[in-house]
């Protein structure tokens, strides 16, 4: 058992009690004994460790709901132990692994191999998405009942898109019963297809094929409309335009049972970013405009868009350190996360408890984790915040087994000081 | 001495009217080379070549060859289309190989947008882009417009008609940033389909019929549509493409009388083009092959040479 640890004089921010106030958090048995102004005179466990939080935001730890690792079947690019080291880092306590490995998690004994390495070997709460059809091939429905059961926290078809709306139809009616979040990016098979970057005038003068965002927001309507006709708790696991935070508010009023997540890459850069052909901005979906950009920031300030997840995607050079077209989508986002998300923060464009909220409390209700909360009894998974440490993201600070980083010496401004999981420290950075 | 700031040739976007002018200009003197009976210089004696051809292509790799050739370089030819070599090993592994051969330029052609700029980055000798998928291909626009500026005078204010399959050609791009760095007025002639995503942004007119397209125009210049694109995909077919935007006598009327005709090869006689115009008297199709040697001559020896005052040792 850990010991007790007070935090004391910290700003402690809670999107799940709406709190905002400086005072203590005392944390007992790996869970919240108390935490707020009240707690400041309670005094210390015995034995306890004294922490002073002074200048520091204590929030619930972190929660990511889209990761991939390389475990099982790409273990050089990441495991699911250094994964977790890398969270940490982020200050990120809990992740949801996608199923895009291999072999593919679409079968108990995959989603029990996960958690058992996660308990094993992981620093963070690491918890399966199971696919959400056999082999991610969009055709045959996977085991709902046993795979959640077996601890699946949702299903998706990870990089995958769903092209048959008949085969979605029945997943959905199907998992309905089950009450499983169905998560889904959506990209329709044709249109744009063979796209590598946003359509527009940079990818023509580019000379590459771009990605219209209709693409994106025709199949998301359709699945909109099957959720509604379903009623299925629907995810959308990665919007990249503002017509698809508007066609998810539109549904949300007619009464659809409707989420959607973004990645932090979609909120922080653009297609500028590319420049002459750098693949570690090379995403899917890509890269949108800058306009695109600011209307999804606003999107998300205004809460239509639910969540921020990092879309952490480790590639090797192998598949980065190609021509533009040729080579992987994707990008490692565990560890800037938080730091990028500030951003938003110091420009004054979305709330720090907004952000919180996105990137903790919210995840945790949707995917239904006992987690982003600071509410006495909670599980005491917490990050403290420096919010304006500024710092320089060197590629030798990355501990993710994968250097693909868009932020590759990027400036930021406020960390991840320290992560407790369950009550135990697993990063200090101080 | 003119200078030019440029290690690489990797696109015509970057260079400015002086360095497209410099260039030009030694093109203008190596025809006269390639027009005498002693055809062959010391200028690059003794650095090496190697054309790095992944996308087969017989006129621009030999019009490389023979230019370099010319200026009295060693040359070597690597076509990896096709062959083994491309077989598991990327394109960096292949650059690197030849890197380690010390040549003193690198030719390279590549069906993947930017693979000439990734190769610069990783070799320590001149790379000159030869065509990179549907970006740019600046020795194509650079021979252009030497046959232009010959048979015209001059490049500013005059007006150029690109008609074709400007979506898929670097080629157009190529051309578009040049005529436009030098004063000329750009118009593009296609049908929609087969225009880039926001073509009226990048600096030229745009025309959906011939005819109006090709008013008053001094230089027209065909694009080649390839085969695959021709039966339903971007247009219905090829009687149909003849039909509208194939350049026909009828159609070259529009044009001022002493229209160029240009193609950058190879034709598809009967599609883009009639027979007829290709082999008329307005046509100056062969003359941009043998501008061609000239110009890829002057970029060798602007890249090789000029700009050290003498070869990269």
């Amino acid at each position: 058992m850990t010991r007790p640890t007070v935090i004391k004089n910290v700003r402690i921010i809670d999107p799940s009690q709406d709190l905002d106030e400086t005072g203590t958090i005392v944390v007992k048995d790996g869970r919240i004994a108390a935490a707020g102004k009240a707690a400041q005179n309670q005094g210390a466990p015995d034995g306890a460790d004294i922490v002073d939080g002074s200048g520091l935001v204590a929030a619930p730890g972190l929660v990511d709901a889209r990761v991939f690792v390389g475990e099982p079947g790409a273990e050089h690019r990441e495991t699911i132990e250094s994964a977790s080291r890398a969270a940490a880092a982020g200050g990120i306590t809990t992740f949801i692994i996608m199923p895009d490995t291999d072999p593919v998690i679409d079968d108990i004994a995959l989603v029990e191999y996960v958690l058992k390495t996660g308990r094993d070997k992981a620093l963070v709460h690491v918890h399966p998405a199971a696919a959400l059809t056999k082999r991610l091939a969009g055709t045959e429905m996977t085991e709902f009942g046993l795979l959640r059961e077996a601890g699946a926290v949702a299903f998706t078809n990870g990089r995958h898109a769903i092209h048959d709306a008949q085969v979605l139809r029945r997943a959905m009616t199907y998992a309905r019963e089950f009450g499983a979040v169905i998560a889904l990016e959506t990209r329709d098979e044709h249109l744009g297809a063979g796209g590598v970057m946003n359509e527009g005038l940079l990818a023509s003068w580019l000379g590459l094929s771009g990605t219209p965002r209709e693409a994106e927001v025709i199949p998301l309507e359709r699945d909109l409309r099957l959720a509604a006709l379903t009623h299925a708790a629907y995810h959308a696991a990665q919007i990249s335009v503002p017509e698809s935070a508007e066609a998810i508010r539109v549904a949300r009023n007619r009464g659809a049972n409707v989420t959607c997540g973004i990645s932090i890459n979609h909120l922080t850069l653009n297609e500028n970013d590319i420049g002459e052909y750098r693949t570690f901005f090379k995403l899917s979906p890509p890269l949108r405009g800058e306009d695109d950009r600011t209307a999804m920031v606003q999107a998300l300030a205004d809460g239509t868009i639910d969540i921020i997840v990092s879309s952490h995607d480790p590639q090797d050079v192998d598949t980065k350190r190609l021509p533009f077209a040729e080579a992987a989508d994707g990008a490692i986002g565990l560890e800037t996360m938080l730091a990028a998300a500030l951003r938003l923060h110091h420009s004054g464009e979305v709330s720090l408890t907004r952000l919180i909220d996105a990137m903790s409390t919210r995840p945790a209700r949707i995917f239904g984790l006992d987690a982003g909360s600071l509410k006495a009894g909670a599980v005491a998974d917490i990050v403290l915040i420096d919010v304006d440490e500024p710092w320089l993201a060197t590629k030798d600070r990355f501990v993710s087994r994968s250097k693909n980083t868009p932020f590759e010496d990027a400036r930021f401004t406020g960390r991840a000081v320290s992560t407790y999981v369950a009550g135990k420290l697993v990063h200090s950075g101080r | 001495m003119d200078s030019f700031p440029h290690r690489h040739l990797l696109g015509i976007k970057g260079l400015t009217e002086p360095d497209i002018n410099l260039l030009l200009d030694k093109a203008d003197a190596a025809v006269d080379i390639s027009r005498q009976r002693e055809k062959k210089t010391s200028t690059l004696r003794g650095l090496t070549q190697i054309n790095l051809f992944f996308e087969a292509s017989t006129r621009t790799q030999s019009s490389f060859e023979l230019a370099g050739k010319r200026l009295g370089a060693d040359v070597m030819n690597m076509s990896v289309g096709n062959s083994s070599v491309k077989k598991g090993e990327t394109l960096i592994d292949t650059a690197m190989t030849l890197n380690a051969m010390h040549p003193d330029v690198l030719v390279v052609r590549h069906s993947s947008a930017g693979a000439a700029a990734l190769l610069a980055q990783k070799v320590s000798c001149s790379v000159i882009n030869a065509g990179d998928g549907q970006h740019e291909h600046p020795t194509q626009a650079l021979l252009d417009a030497l046959t232009i500026r010959r048979a015209k005078g001059k490049l500013s204010r005059i007006i150029v008609a690109i008609c074709g399959d400007v979506l898929h050609s670097r080629v157009a791009r190529s051309n578009i940033l040049l005529l436009n760095a030098m004063g000329a007025r750009v118009r593009v002639v296609a049908p929609a389909t087969l225009l880039p995503n926001g073509i009226a942004q990048m600096g030229a007119e745009v025309y959906h019929s011939m005819e109006e397209g090709l008013k008053d125009a001094d230089v027209v210049m065909m694009l080649r549509l390839q085969r695959e694109r021709m039966s339903g995909a971007f247009v219905p077919s090829v009687r149909e493409y003849f039909r509208y935007f194939g350049l026909d006598a009828e159609k070259l009327k529009a044009a001022k009388e002493d229209a160029l005709v240009m193609h950058p090869g190879p034709m598809n006689r009967g599609v883009e083009i009639a027979s007829e115009i290709a082999d008329g008297p307005q046509s100056v199709i062969e003359q941009q092959v043998e501008m061609g040697v000239a110009v890829r001559m002057a970029v060798m020896e602007t890249l090789l040479v000029s700009q050290n005052q003498g070869p990269r040792a």
